[in-house]
């Protein structure tokens, strides 16, 4: 009798790492020509809404047309700089002194409304009050051209003594409105690059605001009292929509007194910088003698009493906020954002399909027998999604944010290149993040339309309740943008957003109420917390 | 000996209220359908705010109808996913040849499966609708929406209200349908429910970009959530894109063509 030998197959057994894993599953993908051509698709329509929809003064409520690029400030970033100057050569170190003891306004509750924009009739409509960040003050200035470096102490509207500098930078002095019997002392010292400001209430108790460096301030510098006033701007709630139907300029008065500076003996200049306001009907108004009714949006000023001004002024000296009243061209991240929805619903089928497919197909007992180890399966087919989806988002988004830069020329204020490359990166990456989620939802749900509804429902839905106006209050809107998925869309912010300016800050306007990467974080943990659930549960449950 | 006889459209119909009836997701999903309504809607009636003193119904512009009803906008994904569900897991399960061959009359089978489907929607749509506006009703006064303040109390006595309520209602049910004729088309119900789901979702999202220009009302006009849901309307009508009635028209339209869609295909292609 012989044992027989038990039957040993010759061919030399294959590797089962996680290599082969990855393999496997890349296989898979690219032999089911309907995802194939559903991830082409996506990138297609993706670039192609961006085609169509270009980020431009057309899309601007209050468009004209004319597209005037803004002034870029210090840092190369746009800015708003409007308002009216009236200045002195400050040379080397030295000191400004003034006193506030007024600022009111004039304003058009119904926005603009096709008023004149010069001579008697131009404030036809207006009434008494002031904006809430009309500003009043002491300024140095490196010149009296737009967009060169400044520091200035203001009294505002409704928020307070301020000191700003350069745009963007706000500091918070004395708080309360302004008034003959509330005067405001300011001064502001320069000692090389740094100027410091402080606030008083009675000219003899200095506290100190803030300190600031700035760079490019040359040793002769323009410095004196100044006045500006940001445009109005209504928000219309129409069903459906938030639309800043009217915007107009507004004007500021302020009475300064006290007004002293060292080493100063010459004459004050009154300069409109920037021209005046920004006007509805596009362009800007020539500047004019001081005080010029006929050009009341340039501003002007007269001397009253001893050492004393009465400035009146339009405009805003703030970083330049497309959507504000004051802004110019809009941001990318609107066009950026709608081919993006349309190419995440292709790839969030793609991805839920991914699985269910073979929960469908009974392949999944193939997949697990060769690769008893799930969490790597799952991992796998994970990773290749992922890739392969953040590619052709890649393709898909760089394509869309470039082509609609270039096109839209300076409709679009500069973005930096990180700028840029965070927009185009990071929203490839929340449309491979959002098809690992629908992955994820797929081995729980094993229905491969359980998976996509539920994937679609919590990133789109949530933005879109965010800008239905009237069904819920601002505060929840943001919320529903802060703890979804729907945060990662924070990721295609283009510019920020800065308190000191009023704009409609909304989603549908490309502003997010978390930062870039913290809405994109919050995406993440959604992703890994279904995916550590769907780990889980195909390990624990038979397939 | 029986004679054989071919199945006409009661029997059809009798069939597919046997299949939707004994599959359990059925009464998952009609009452997900009509408790996230409710649910959402109450939270957005909560979530309502408006500074005191500028509560005035001239001032927020609110509509406390529409603002009960919010929760359609999740409700109408649970009933496109019953909608596409119910085709489309004939196509994955291969039943539908079954289907086909019990009843050979396909434009009769989608028939009945529309009437079938209608039937249950308008049911669930009924008890969403009804008890998102009792939520209106009891929450709405209490968050700064009151007759104090010049809203007229949500009540199905009142024309708007009424037509508000009943409008959507009638909307789930289109909704229902146009995933149903999509998904017949398409076959595929993963698929399917992003296509509609995307035609439901996007069209606002991208009309909302182009906000100001001319295109964005045109896009409001066509497209089937944003004209359907003017329906919802009881204020301002006038700055609506669409009259109520003619935006229910439009989704009317989109689920007609939906089902002329869905029926070809069904026609004309091999099961």
């Amino acid at each position: 009798m012989t044992a027989i030998a038990p039957y040993r197959s010759p061919v030399t057994p294959g590797r089962d790492g996680f290599a082969q894993l990855l393999r496997a599953e890349w296989t898979k993908f690219r032999t089911v020509r309907g995802w194939v051509v559903g991830i082409l698709v996506a990138v297609l329509l993706t670039v192609g809404i961006g085609l169509t929809g270009s980020s431009g003064c057309g899309f601007n409520s209050n468009g004209t047309g004319a597209c005037p690029a803004a002034p870029t400030g210090p840092g190369g970033a746009a800015v708003t700089d409007r308002f009216y100057f009236v200045h002195q050569p400050l040379t080397g170190d030295g000191t400004v002194t003034a006193r506030v003891t007024s600022l009111t306004g004039v304003y058009s509750p119904s926005g603009y409304t096709g008023a004149p924009q010069t001579g008697p009739g131009a404030l036809k409509g207006y009434r008494s009050g002031v904006q809430p960040w009309a500003k009043a003050g002491i300024m140095i200035k490196a010149s009296t051209g737009q967009g060169t470096a400044y520091a200035a102490l203001l009294v505002t509207g409704a928020n307070g003594v301020r000191m700003q500098d350069d745009y963007t930078g706000d500091i918070a002095g004395l708080p309360g409105p302004v008034s003959a019997a509330a005067p405001r002392w300011l001064r502001l010292v320069r000692s090389g690059n740094s100027v410091s400001g402080y606030d008083s209430l009675n000219g003899t108790r200095w506290s100190l605001v803030g300190t600031v460096t700035l760079s490019g301030l040359p040793r002769t510098a323009q410095a004196g009292p100044f006045t500006a006033s940001p445009s109005s701007m209504v928000l219309t709630q129409s069903l459906g929509t938030v639309a800043t139907t009217g915007a107009a300029p507004t004007i500021a008065t302020a009475a300064f007194d006290h007004v002293a500076l060292s080493g100063a003996g010459g004459a004050w200049t009154g300069t409109s910088v920037g021209g005046g306001a920004a006007r509805p009907g596009g362009g800007n108004a020539n500047v004019n003698g001081p005080g010029n009714a006929a050009e009341p949006f340039n501003g002007g000023f007269r001397p009253s009493g001893t050492a004393g001004f009465t400035v009146r002024g339009s405009g805003d000296i703030a970083p330049n906020v497309p959507e504000a009243a004051d802004g110019s061209g809009t941001s990318p991240t609107q066009v950026l954002d709608i081919g993006t929805f349309l190419g995440l619903i292709a790839m969030v089928v793609v991805g839920a399909s991914f699985i269910t497919a073979e929960y469908r197909r009974g392949l999944i007992r193939t997949t697990l027998t060769a690769a008893p180890h799930r969490t790597r399966v799952l991992a796998a087919k994970a990773l290749v999604i992922a890739a392969v989806t953040f590619a052709a988002g890649l393709a898909a988004t760089g394509v869309t944010l470039l082509l609609d830069v270039a096109r839209a020329g300076s409709a679009i204020p500069p973005l930096t290149a990180l700028t840029e490359v965070r927009m185009i990166v990071g929203t490839a990456a929340l449309l491979a993040v959002a098809s690992v989620l629908a992955l994820a939802l797929g081995v729980l749900a094993r229905r491969g339309i359980a998976a996509v509804s539920a994937a679609i429902v919590v990133i789109v839905l949530p933005f879109l309740l965010a800008y239905i106006p009237g069904s819920l209050s601002t505060g929840a809107q943001d919320w529903l943008l802060r703890i979804f998925p729907a945060a990662g869309f924070a990721v295609s912010q283009a510019f920020p957003a800065y308190h000191q300016v009023v704009a409609p800050y909304q989603p549908n306007m490309g502003y997010f109420p978390l930062a870039p990467w913290v809405g994109f974080l919050v995406l993440c943990a959604w992703a890994a917390v279904a995916f550590a659930a769907a780990a889980y549960r195909l390990g624990r449950r038979d397939a | 000996m029986t004679r054989a006889r071919s199945a006409d459209l009661p029997d059809v119909l009798h069939a597919e209220w046997t299949k939707l009836r004994t599959v359990a997701s059925t009464y998952w999903l009609l009452l997900a359908a009509a408790a996230l309504t409710i649910a959402v809607g109450a939270g957005a009636a909560a979530a309502f705010g408006c500074a005191a003193g500028a509560c005035g119904a001239a001032r927020t512009g609110a509509d406390p109808a529409r603002i009960s009803l919010t929760g359609v906008y999740l409700g109408q994904a649970v009933v496109a996913v019953l909608a596409a569900a119910g085709i489309g897991g004939e196509y994955g399960t291969g039943m539908i040849r079954v289907t086909l061959t019990a009843a050979p009359r396909r434009l009769t089978v989608l028939a009945a499966k529309a009437a079938v489907l209608t039937g249950c929607v308008l049911a669930s749509g009924l008890v969403a609708v009804g008890g998102s506006v009792l939520a209106g009703w009891l929450i709405l006064p209490g968050r700064g929406l009151s007759a104090a303040n010049g809203y007229a109390p949500l009540s199905l006595a009142n024309g708007p209200d009424l037509r508000a309520a009943a409008g959507t209602v009638i909307y789930l049910a289109l909704i229902a349908l146009l995933a149903l004729g999509i998904t017949t088309a398409i076959r595929d119900s993963s698929t399917a429910i992003g296509v509609v789901l995307g035609l439901l979702y996007l069209f606002p999202i991208i009309s909302e970009v182009v906000s100001g220009h001319a295109l964005a009302r045109r896009l409001e006009q066509i497209a089937p959530m944003t004209a359907g849901l003017d329906i919802e309307a009881t204020v301002g009508l006038r700055s609506l894109p669409l009259a109520p009635w003619e935006g229910l028209g439009v989704l009317a339209a989109w689920a007609a063509g939906a089902l002329v869609l869905g029926g070809l295909s069904l026609r004309l292609r091999d099961a």
